[in-house]
């Protein structure tokens, strides 16, 4: 009964995005308020006919309801209850409901929140996102119904897989998709500000908290899903350049691009077409991440290739929205006046300098991910290549390298017309950093590559010169501590999370270099007593035992790990196996310093008393994630700058009685 | 990540390796363990999603590993022993594909599309001079500057021009 | 000219729309990798016979020459192997000269899967640590090649053949190479 509610619910909601599509739409052409009044109780709606029927959905896993033939497909009686509810989104129905669940909630808060946005400029992106629904509820109803009913219901549910049984894994997709979904915002406003026929800088700064939220919640999703490949693949690795990851990235890389544009937009008023083009491709770039990880053209995927229908419509849906919003592109673009005028060397200059790179980079991973894909088509199937880590790595890091060089000088700049001899003074301190940094991590790494000395360096360039900046702002040491604190409170809050976000690029810099040029592993048959010697630690090889969990075997040794004489932790290493499941698990035991992961797996007994034991040292991982959550939380931070919240500006300059006190944080 | 895939599809599903490399592959010699190593990294596993020979636990994998190992014991070097899989199984084992009329845009597309920008820019940089020559934009005069300077100062200095009148 | 640049995004995307369409449309199988020792002569290789089976022993790269051969790779543990025997009985009963590879298998096991699923092959070699297997470029069990008289590889399938198959892909390319 009540999956049936959730399908009529989801149907509705199909009904109601095309009202919201095309009611506001005709509104804002005719400026009748009446119509265009629509979108908002039209959102409302949309976001509780879907939210009703996620929730539906979430009942039937929870109840493990079986007769629906998602949750027989994935989910099992026995399963913890955190791992029911995470099944509602780790299937390919469920997800593609939390995907129009979130594009709901982005819908609505534009409906709500945007009350300052002129009312024709609101009614279309309210009208864009409606759209954007249909396309995804009408190919969830047609293509991936959620709520298909199985007669009769099995007993029990097939959804044990072991490995998605992991915390890391559950809480990593709502992230992602709050962060794809998220940059739809910045296309709708695209898209709108295209049949306005103007953009300036109000526009870019309506767009860029969308952008900044979905870019924050993206950045979290990557590094927690990078994070849990670490500690559940049982090696390490934490980025393997796949075309899954990479359809992660892509967007990651234009949204990371788009926030900087957004900036001269709204404060120089210039770099419009590009930044409007940036806004589509960024979305599309989701929406090609979408179509990749579900249609099976590059990853195999066996029974998506065999019914082509959800490839075909995903496809469908990119050319109607990628397609046509690049054709309206073509059409209005050129129309948009550019406006204030720079030098190259420029706070803009450098911002266009970042522009550039990242979109290279985007470019770069694009080619790589799909030219095989090319390849094959062009030469009907018989030339098919791999392209892997070593292309990317030779291809992505030497784009990076003057990229963040020019990071750490760019908020260094003065807007329009930078004194680049300035900036270099002020950069003493990072250059040195950089060069004392260079030396010791040689001095400490001698034998391992060239680069990753240079790399640490320019990590430390960045981390010293954003934080010059930072002090410079609050003039930390050139006035009185007093001064600096008063500067510091009266600093906005965009600018601190900017120098955050900036540290943590350094600090994931640092960790990523690290753990690519200097890990240590030993891998070997080590018997009870024996002790391996990994870089300056010991891994003292105690016993192994054997019992069960809940609803596993597992088979667990005792690893002692020493430095030198001081005994630093005992690691437990498991092999788990999941009879039901028929699956196997390693639980790798990892020990972290803050500078280093101590990382103990266990493998198979050979026969003679010994088993294969990997262990390794992993210097600088934990650093990436550290990284990652400075990047975070300066996005959170600068989402927190009351510039940033819609409707801030104009209410303040309504209020004729404001305080100056409110205006000064505001600059 | 990859793992993602897993995730989203469900569908495939091999046990996850605790890593590849079998304590008895292992060459007694390091350097040319290293070397090993380092070729196996370079070669894709044929029957895998993305994965190279050396994170693979496919037997494919380990057969590939070890005739590696063995090719390099006989004395290969580095390319021919890159270049007996690719006899086997193709262009398809490289993880990085060779240069060759095909694979020019992969490999050449990233600098060319460099060489657009940089023309771009310095078409519409041209173009900016032109129009703010016939604009007549001057730089602020001394007064000017510092008359802003002040203004700007008495805001609270937040995003302020500072290359001009601030000290270092 | 600049005009123009406005409309190179969208025309890039019809161009990966159309690479995407034909890609789907066609159903192409990204697991799917071109051979690359299909018109290269079959490598050099020696297999010994498996242990216990009845008739010639092993064979090796001379016995491919002189007419025209069906090679193909096999196992008694794997279960598509099992499903496609007797399409390969088929060919042999048809009077075409059908090699096997028993790849990664223990003799024993594979001879008395022989004796019980009928043994159609003219030589069986035991190619027991997957070594040669790897020679002929195979990523797993079953695969079938084409071997014309002169020794040069015409074909391979990867997978169990069926039916359909035989009559499509194997039939009239071996009728062309006059076997």
């Amino acid at each position: 009964m009540i999956a049936e509610f959730g399908q009529f619910a989801l149907t509705l909601a199909l009904v109601v995005s095309l009202v919201q599509a095309v009611v506001p739409m005709i509104g804002a052409y005719r400026n009748d308020g009446p119509l265009m009044a629509t979108g908002y109780p039209a959102a409302l709606s949309q976001l509780l006919l879907t939210g009703l029927a996620f929730g539906a959905l979430t009942y039937g896993f929870i109840a493990s309801d079986f007769s629906v033939a998602t949750v027989a497909a994935n989910s099992h009686s026995l399963k913890p209850m955190l791992y029911k509810v995470s099944g509602v989104w780790g299937n390919h129905e469920g997800s593609m409901l939390m995907w129009v669940v979130i594009l709901a909630l982005f819908g609505w808060a534009v409906a709500q929140f945007g009350t300052n946005l002129p009312p024709t400029l609101r009614a279309r992106v309210i009208s864009v996102q409606g759209m954007i629904g249909v396309a995804f509820l009408a190919f969830i109803v047609f293509t991936s119904n959620p709520f298909m009913r199985l007669d009769p219901a099995p007993f029990d549910g097939n959804g044990l897989n072991p490995l998605l049984q992991d915390p890391g894994l559950a809480f990593h997709p709502p992230l992602l998709y709050v962060g794809y979904v998220g940059f739809s915002m910045a296309f709708s406003f695209a898209v709108a500000a295209l049949l306005e026929g103007r953009v300036d800088a109000a526009w870019g700064r309506w767009v860029r908290p969308w952008t900044l939220a979905a870019w924050t919640f993206l950045t979290g999703g990557i590094a927690l899903g990078s994070w849990w490949a670490y500690y559940e693949l049982g090696w390490g690795g934490w980025w393997f350049w796949d075309p899954v990851e990479n359809a992660s990235f892509m967007p990651w890389l234009a949204g990371t691009a788009l926030l900087h544009s957004a900036i001269v937009v709204e404060k120089r008023d210039t770099l419009k077409a590009w930044t409007i083009l940036l806004a589509i491709l960024t979305f599309s770039l989701s929406l090609l991440g979408t179509f990749i990880v579900r249609s099976g053209v590059l990853t195999s995927v066996h029974a998506f290739a065999t019914d082509p229908t959800r490839g075909v419509f995903i496809l469908a849906i990119l050319a109607v929205a990628v397609g046509g919003s690049l054709a309206l592109f073509a059409l209005r673009a050129p129309a948009l006046q550019s406006g204030g005028l720079f030098r190259l060397i420029s706070r803009e200059g450098g911002l266009v300098f970042n522009n550039i790179l990242l979109a290279l980079a985007c470019g770069t991973v694009f080619l790589g991910t799909l030219y095989p894909l090319f390849l094959e088509a062009l030469s009907d199937g018989r030339d098919k290549v791999s392209v892997g880590p070593p292309y990317f790595n030779a291809t992505f890091v030497p784009i990076m390298i003057p990229l963040v060089i020019v990071m750490a000088a760019g908020p260094l700049m003065a807007w329009k017309r930078g004194n680049l001899p300035n900036v270099m003074r002020r950069l003493v301190w990072a250059g040195l950093a950089a060069v004392a940094v260079m030396v010791w991590a040689f001095l400490l790494h001698p034998d391992g590559p060239w680069l990753a000395p240079v790399a640490m360096g320019i990590a430390a360039w960045l981390a010293v010169g954003t934080l010059t900046e930072w002090a410079d702002r609050i003039k930390l040491f050139r006035a009185p501590l007093s001064d600096s604190w008063r500067r510091l409170k009266g600093l906005p809050r965009a600018a601190s999370g900017m120098t955050l976000a900036h540290l943590g690029v350094a600090v994931a810099i640092a960790g990523m270099t690290g753990a690519s040029a200097w890990q240590v592993e030993r891998i070997q048959v080590a018997r009870p007593g024996d002790v391996v010697p990994v870089g300056s630690y010991q891994f003292a090889f105690d016993e192994v035992t054997e019992g069960a969990g809940p609803n596993y075997n597992y088979r667990r040794a005792h690893v002692t790990l020493l430095r030198g004489d001081r005994v630093i932790t005992e690691l437990y290493p498991e092999t788990r196996f999941f009879p039901v499941a028929g699956q196997s698990t390693t639980e790798a035991a990892i020990h972290t310093t803050g500078v280093a992961d101590l990382y103990a797996v266990v493998g198979e007994a050979d026969g003679n008393g010994g088993w294969t034991v990997r262990f390794y040292e992993n210097p600088m991982v934990p650093w990436i994630w550290y990284g990652a959550l400075i990047m975070s939380a300066g996005g959170f931070l600068s989402l927190s700058d009351r510039r940033h919240r819609v409707g801030a500006p104009q209410r303040a300059a309504r209020k004729p009685v404001a305080t100056s006190a409110e205006i000064v944080p505001a600059e | 990540m990859r793992r993602l895939a897993v995730l989203l599809l469900l569908l495939w599903l091999p046990a996850w390796p605790a890593g590849a490399v079998e304590p008895d592959e292992v060459l007694a010699d390091p350097a040319l363990e290293d070397r090993a190593r380092e070729i196996s990294k370079e070669l894709r596993c044929v029957v895998c999603q993305n994965q190279s020979i050396d994170d693979s636990n496919a037997e494919i994998a380990r057969d590939m590993r070890l005739l590696v190992r063995e090719r390099l014991v006989e004395g290969d070097t580095d390319d021919q022993v890159v270049d007996f899989m690719v006899a086997r199984y193709g262009e398809y084992v490289r993880f990085s594909p060779t240069i060759r009329f095909e694979t020019l845009p992969l490999w050449f597309g990233p600098p060319a599309l460099v060489l657009v920008v940089v023309l771009a820019i310095v078409m519409v940089y041209r173009a900016q001079q032109n129009r703010s020559a016939h604009e007549g934009v001057r730089p602020l005069s001394a007064a000017e500057r510092a008359r802003l300077d002040a203004l700007v100062e008495k805001l609270g200095g937040g995003e302020k021009p500072r290359s001009q009148g601030d000290p270092p | 000219m600049r005009r123009w640049l406005f409309f190179a995004p969208v025309g890039l995307f019809v161009v990966l729309g159309g690479v995407f369409l034909s890609q789907l449309l066609l159903g192409r199988d990204p697991s799917h990798i071109p051979s690359a020792l299909v018109d290269r002569p079959v490598p050099e290789f020696v297999l010994p016979g498996v242990e216990g089976r009845d008739g010639p022993a092993g064979f090796a790269t001379a016995d491919l020459q002189g007419s025209l051969s069906i090679v193909n790779v096999f196992a008694s543990w794997c279960v598509p192997c099992l499903a496609e025997h007797p399409l390969i009985s088929g060919l042999s009963e048809d009077g075409y000269r059908v090699f096997g590879i028993n790849h990664r298998d223990k003799d024993a096991e594979a001879a008395a899967w022989l004796r019980r699923h009928g043994d159609p092959y003219t030589g069986v070699g035991a190619d027991r640590d997957a070594r040669i297997s790897v020679e002929w470029g195979v990523t797993g069990v079953p695969e079938t090649f084409i071997v014309d008289a002169a020794g040069v590889i015409r074909y391979k399938h990867v997978g169990p053949l069926t039916p359909q198959l035989l009559e499509d892909e194997f039939m009239p390319r071996i009728r062309a190479l006059g076997g």
